[in-house]
């Protein structure tokens, strides 16, 4: 009791003076994300001149279109005070489950919407693991990743499955308005989820969630039920993922989308979402992926190899935390 | 293998007191919770602290066993000043603190925690497992319990792990052992152990401070009192020189700066009412009412299940048995959500982890609980929300320097003033307090007092948890007593004293002390 | 368990019992036991490090170049290379979870991923073929001192001794425990928390860069790209159905090390059993979940005896904000 009386005498100080406005509005990872962008485009174009070319870029983004869409996602199951590590396995097992559907004989359709209810159980499962059985979502999500893309081998082996009707694949080859359908997508999901993050009441919610959730519940905000939602739309968001790869590689296998963990995590993070939740920004997500791009493609094109890019990736991540930690502490007091 | 330096236990000197404390003050953040604290403890012992929670007496407890660093003042071990800069320090001087719910290592044997961190021996050396053990046996045979060395924490219940703490205190073989409300979770058969134990240790020469609030046990136990209230030492006499009225008079004798709402409020229909509410463990049986207008103060001391009741009511862990009735109708409350929607608001009494959104805005902090207000067709009207807000601020005038600025940037009391502008948002009947004015400064607490007198007067059912007697004699219509998880007064405003209370606030050791620690 | 799993798969299909599948399953472990052995002392610290397939295989690396490229290198330096190695990559993960007080799970996905990438980077892609894996390395994974075990086995059960030993007799392997049993505490006991950490993470290095030089001794070759990719997940896979708490301070040796043999037994009794190996990896993420849920309702019914239910605002401990996500 008496611990609870300091924490009061503490907290019973005069009221600090506010930051001044400028720093409300400048010292936010979110304005390092995109000042990295600026300086990544500016380097990539230096680099090589294809930077100068949009529909380059834009194609090069339709490689990463998957993983940056699920990240949006993410984004939200972060703010909120968890985590899902399972996402690419989850691409990976709807995405078999639509080629299995396919290949039983029933029509498209059908195997998307097996798909999609796939990976809403599948997001609800670890939904339930986290909130019902109250186990840390970390841990689960890398168990359920291990499972998810172990179910995707035994259901559909080692082999690929492909011969899916022309007018499903190559989705990234289709253009609207010059623009890649992957890409379009994504410019479409971005500020829907903006808007709901920043805009609605729920959105609000799920800040005030990941901040405090004993506050939250105690302020009658439903919180099982959001993150329930939030760990379905993940799942759900993943086995979109998966059937836009699906038709980008006009093939599924079990291994579709490895690493793709690693990569979600990192776009989140490089966008200024932070770890512990309660801060973040959809822009923020939609910025990073962009800087990602730029900085894989640039590797790319300077003929650093797939494998060795990802000590830049493990890098990044590790940078991203830290930097972002640090303006929240430092905003914090 | 610590980096402070090592401050040996001095050589004995048998004319000075085991330890002498003077001149010792501390303030956190300004406030001063302890005032210029002399006071003398001898070897072989039995000292009781007692006062009213805040009163001082743990924080005083916890600046000798080093977890608090003094502000002002200096302890002094048989004559010779020390400093006890942390625990280890402390532990190092013979001096322990057990704490009500131990602190132990769960996952680990009882032997293993009874010298775990014992910082003698090389990292790699040995752990002697079978001298631990033995020891360990030894020291339960000492105390006369019968635990096993060899199970982990976890399995203890709270009175062995406390069992443990004292035999660990005496594995280091402690000359002062702080006993912080070390009853409390116990059944009276464990009690008796414990004193019989504590008396052991008197006789050999060790000096115990104790710290309970029932008068029966400081009786039965203690040779010596000291008495703290509002940060100062009132008194420190023999237990046998003071009288249960004595002792009551000075825990609370503070001139009562009587505070009468002006305007009483008329009182109407029953608004919440609550039969047969129990939860093993935590309450049972609690019945009581609230009238619109009316202000029903609910006392007892830290413990008592106040605010378990409180909890139970709002939803955030609903009663096992038992039936709310809100407005004349039976409701089922499963979760605060279904409490907002009936009517009800809930201050709770852990402001900094279950009321506000520290990092967030006081603006969203005010409106959390209002979503469709703010945002009538799902998006949040910016413009209705600052009005909302800004409403808010203006009428509890709530100080602060931007509507954008972090909640924990502002004080304890404008923190409080916008959880309760967040319920007064939402419109309800039926207000529920639970400890609102603590940590808050004198001068709000009294903007507190009347804003709390006219939400009554505007007809609404307050229940009003606080340990300050005189804020409930003060403002409640009717004060209800909790004690041990039982009701045990329901007090009208004229029979309602500080004794009265007190009275029935103070357990009767080992009535029903069994059914609600089992 | 273990045994119940033997009898059961020895009566379905007899020809798990032969002396061959034993000598299959005893090659199958070594690696994951080592490795498993630090997974155990992190996770026991109320930590994870998911770094551990790509440290195998850094150190492998490494160990295999020094092998190619400096022939007349005795054999036996290779170990120390991989450990030395090893060691320092754990120590640097440990660092950066300390320093920053930042969740061990990501700060160690992050290293997962720079070390993979480096490790391409050094070794420019190439494999090392088996010509350069000298042969008493690769001898150690099919001769025998005694009893026909091979040497890499019985390096293998050394680790796991010598673990217990560390973890059970002495202090500071008591302190780890105790770190993860309450962190909070652990500094009110005088336990510093920081250097064993340090030490905590170092060690699950090592022996991961140990678990290396034993793949190119199995295996006989190492490349970049395969060399303990997906590692991670088979051994805290085993850890954990070795009855090792996630939630920190629970575990021991010889959990781990029935965990590790049930696992290795699994995996090669599958297609004894006519299961298709697909089937590995879902029952590895089966497994992960499954130990949760058991640890988890242990857990629950300890605390709810301890505690009178109640929550533990009121709980004078020291409370430490960045306690991680979940962790």
């Amino acid at each position: 009791m008496t611990s609870a009386d300091t924490d009061m005498a503490i907290s019973s100080r005069d009221a600090a003076p506010p930051r001044p406005r400028w720093q409300v509005v400048l010292i936010r990872p979110e304005t390092v994300t995109f000042l990295l962008l600026i300086l990544a485009a500016i380097g990539a174009s230096w680099l090589s001149p294809f930077f100068a070319d949009i529909a380059y870029i834009l194609e090069s983004f339709t490689y990463y279109s998957e993983f940056a869409i699920v990240a949006l996602v993410l984004t939200m199951v972060i703010i909120s005070g968890e985590i899902d590590l399972s996402g690419a396995s989850m691409m990976a097992l709807s995405a078999c489950l639509f080629g299995v559907t396919f290949q039983a004989g029933f029509p498209i359709p059908v195997a998307i919407v097996v798909s999609l209810v796939s990976g809403a159980l599948m997001g609800a499962f670890n939904g339930i693991l986290v909130i019902h059985m109250q186990l840390p979502s970390i841990i689960v999500t890398i168990g359920t990743l291990t499972l998810y893309r172990g179910l995707a081998q035994v259901i559909a082996g080692d082999r690929s499955i492909g011969k899916f009707p022309s007018w499903f694949i190559g989705l990234d080859y289709r253009l609207i308005l010059d623009v890649p359908v992957p890409v379009i997508i994504f410019f479409v999901a971005s500020p829907i989820l903006a808007l709901f993050l920043g805009t609605t009441a729920l959105g609000r919610q799920i800040y005030q969630i990941g901040t405090s959730p004993i506050a939250a519940r105690h302020a009658g905000i439903r919180v099982r039920q959001i993150k329930m939602g939030l760990f379905i739309a993940m799942g759900v968001a993943s086995a979109i993922a998966g059937l836009m790869t699906a038709s980008r590689l006009a093939s599924v296998r079990y291994d579709l989308g490895t690493g793709g963990e690693l990569q979600m995590v990192l776009i989140v993070m490089l966008g200024g979402t932070y770890i512990f939740g309660g801060r973040g920004t959809i822009l923020g997500t939609f910025l990073a992926a962009w800087l990602l791009v730029i900085i894989a493609t640039g590797m790319t094109v300077a003929n650093i190899a797939i494998n060795a890019q990802l000590t830049v990736l493990g890098l990044l991540l590790i940078f991203s935390i830290i930097a972002t930690n640090a303006i929240y502490a430092r905003t914090q007091r | 293998m610590t980096n402070e330096p090592v401050t040996e236990a001095p050589a004995p000197n048998t004319a000075a007191p085991l330890l002498s404390a003077r001149g010792i003050t501390k303030q956190f953040a300004g406030v001063e919770v302890l005032r210029n604290v002399d006071l003398d403890f001898q070897s072989g012992e039995i000292h009781a602290l007692l006062g009213e929670n805040g009163a001082g007496k743990s924080t005083f407890a916890k600046i000798v066993a080093g977890v608090h660093l003094p502000t002002r003042g200096t302890l002094a071990l048989n004559g010779v000043p020390v400093d006890v800069p942390n625990p280890i320090a402390a532990q190092r001087l013979g001096i322990t603190l057990i704490h009500q719910e131990p602190i132990s290592f769960p996952d680990m044997s009882v032997a293993e925690n009874l010298v775990l961190g014992r910082t003698e021996g090389a990292l790699l050396g040995r752990v002697p497992w079978a001298e631990m053990a033995r020891n360990a046996n030894g020291m339960m045979d000492l105390l006369g319990v019968k635990i096993d060395v060899t199970v982990p924490m976890r399995g203890l219940s709270i009175a062995d792990q406390q069992m443990v703490e004292i035999a660990r205190a005496l594995a280091s073989n402690s000359r002062l052992i702080i006993m912080d409300e070390p009853t409390a979770p116990l059944t009276p058969v464990e009690v008796e152990t414990l004193f019989a134990i504590a008396r052991r240790l008197r006789d050999e020469g060790r000096t115990i401070i104790f710290i309970s609030h029932r008068l029966e046990e400081v009786r039965a136990l203690c040779d010596r009192a000291t008495i703290f209230r509002d940060g100062n030492l009132v008194k420190t006499d023999d237990v046998a020189a003071l009288s249960d009225e004595d002792i009551i008079r000075l825990m609370i004798g503070r001139p009562v700066k009587e505070y009468l709402h002006k305007h009483r409020a008329e009182i109407g229909d029953v608004a919440l009412a609550v039969e047969n509410l129990s939860s093993a463990g935590l309450f049972e049986d609690i019945s009581l009412q609230v009238r619109r207008g009316e202000i029903v103060g609910l006392a007892g001391l830290v413990g008592a299940g106040r605010t378990d009741v409180a909890r139970a009511i709002f939803g955030i862990a609903p009663a096992e048995s038992g039936q709310i009735t809100v407005d004349g109708k039976a409701v089922v409350i499963r979760e605060p959500s279904d409490a907002i929607s009936l009517g009800l608001a809930f201050v709770p009494e852990d402001r900094a982890a279950a009321g506000i959104f520290g990092s967030l805005s006081v603006e969203h902090n005010i409106t959390a609980a209002v979503p469709r207000r703010i945002a009538p067709r799902g998006f949040i009207a910016r413009g209705i929300e600052k009005a909302l807000a800004l409403q808010s601020v203006d009428k509890l005038r709530i100080r602060l320097a931007s509507l954008r600025q972090p909640i924990s940037e502002l004080s304890g009391g404008n923190q409080q003033k916008s959880i309760l502008a967040r319920w007064l948002l939402t419109e309800p009947d039926v207000f529920i307090l639970d400890e609102p004015t603590r940590g808050i400064d004198i001068g709000v607490k009294a903007e507190f007092y009347d804003m709390i007198g006219d939400l009554a007067a505007s007809g609404r059912a307050i229940l009003l948890i606080s340990s300050e007697l005189p804020e409930l004699l003060a403002l409640c219509d009717r004060i209800l007593v909790m004690s041990e998880g039982k009701m045990t007064a329901d007090l009208s405003r004229a029979e309602a004293t500080q004794e009265s209370v007190m009275r029935a606030a103070v357990p009767k050791s080992g009535t029903h002390a069994q059914a609600v620690a089992a | 368990m273990l045994v119940l799993f033997a009898i059961v798969v020895g009566i379905i299909q007899p020809r798990f019992l032969s002396l061959d599948t034993l000598r299959i399953v005893m090659l199958a472990v070594p690696l994951i036991m080592v490795a498993a052995m630090g997974q155990m002392m992190v996770l026991v610290a109320r930590h994870v490090d998911l770094s551990i397939g790509s440290v195998l295989g850094f150190s492998a690396i490494v160990a295999g170049m020094a092998f190619r490229d400096i022939p007349e290198m005795p054999w036996w330096l290779g170990f120390v290379i991989a450990i030395s190695v090893g060691a320092l990559l754990g120590l640097a993960n440990g660092a950066v979870v300390t320093i920053f007080r930042l969740p061990s799970i990501i700060v160690t996905l992050g290293t997962l991923s720079l070390y993979r990438g480096v490790l391409f980077l050094i070794s420019d892609a190439r494999q090392v073929d088996p010509q350069y894996i000298p042969r008493p390395l690769i001898e150690m994974s099919q001769t025998s001192p005694l009893f026909g075990i091979p040497w890499i086995v019985i390096i293998a059960l050394g680790i796991a001794f010598a673990t217990y030993l560390f973890l059970d007799h002495t202090r500071i392997g008591r302190q780890i425990y105790a770190i993860g049993s309450n962190p909070s505490a652990a500094p009110l006991r005088g336990i510093r928390v920081v250097p064993v950490t340090l030490l905590v993470f170092t060690l699950s290095g090592a022996l991961s860069g140990l678990a290396g030089v034993m793949y190119a001794s199995r295996f006989g070759y190492v490349n970049p790209s395969i060399t303990g990719v997906g590692f991670e997940f088979t051994v805290i896979a085993a850890v954990v159905i070795g009855g090792v708490s996630i939630n920190g301070g629970v575990g021991t040796v010889l959990g781990t090390v029935l965990g590790v043999i049930l696992l290795g037994a699994v995996s090669v009794a599958l297609p004894i059993l006519g299961v298709s190996a697909f089937w590995q990896d879902a029952i590895f993420g089966a497994v992960i979940i499954v130990a949760l849920i058991i640890d988890r309702s242990v857990r629950q019914s300890g605390i709810k005896g301890a505690n009178l239910g109640r929550p533990s605002v009121n709980a004078p401990s020291v409370s430490t904000p960045s306690a991680g996500i979940g962790a």
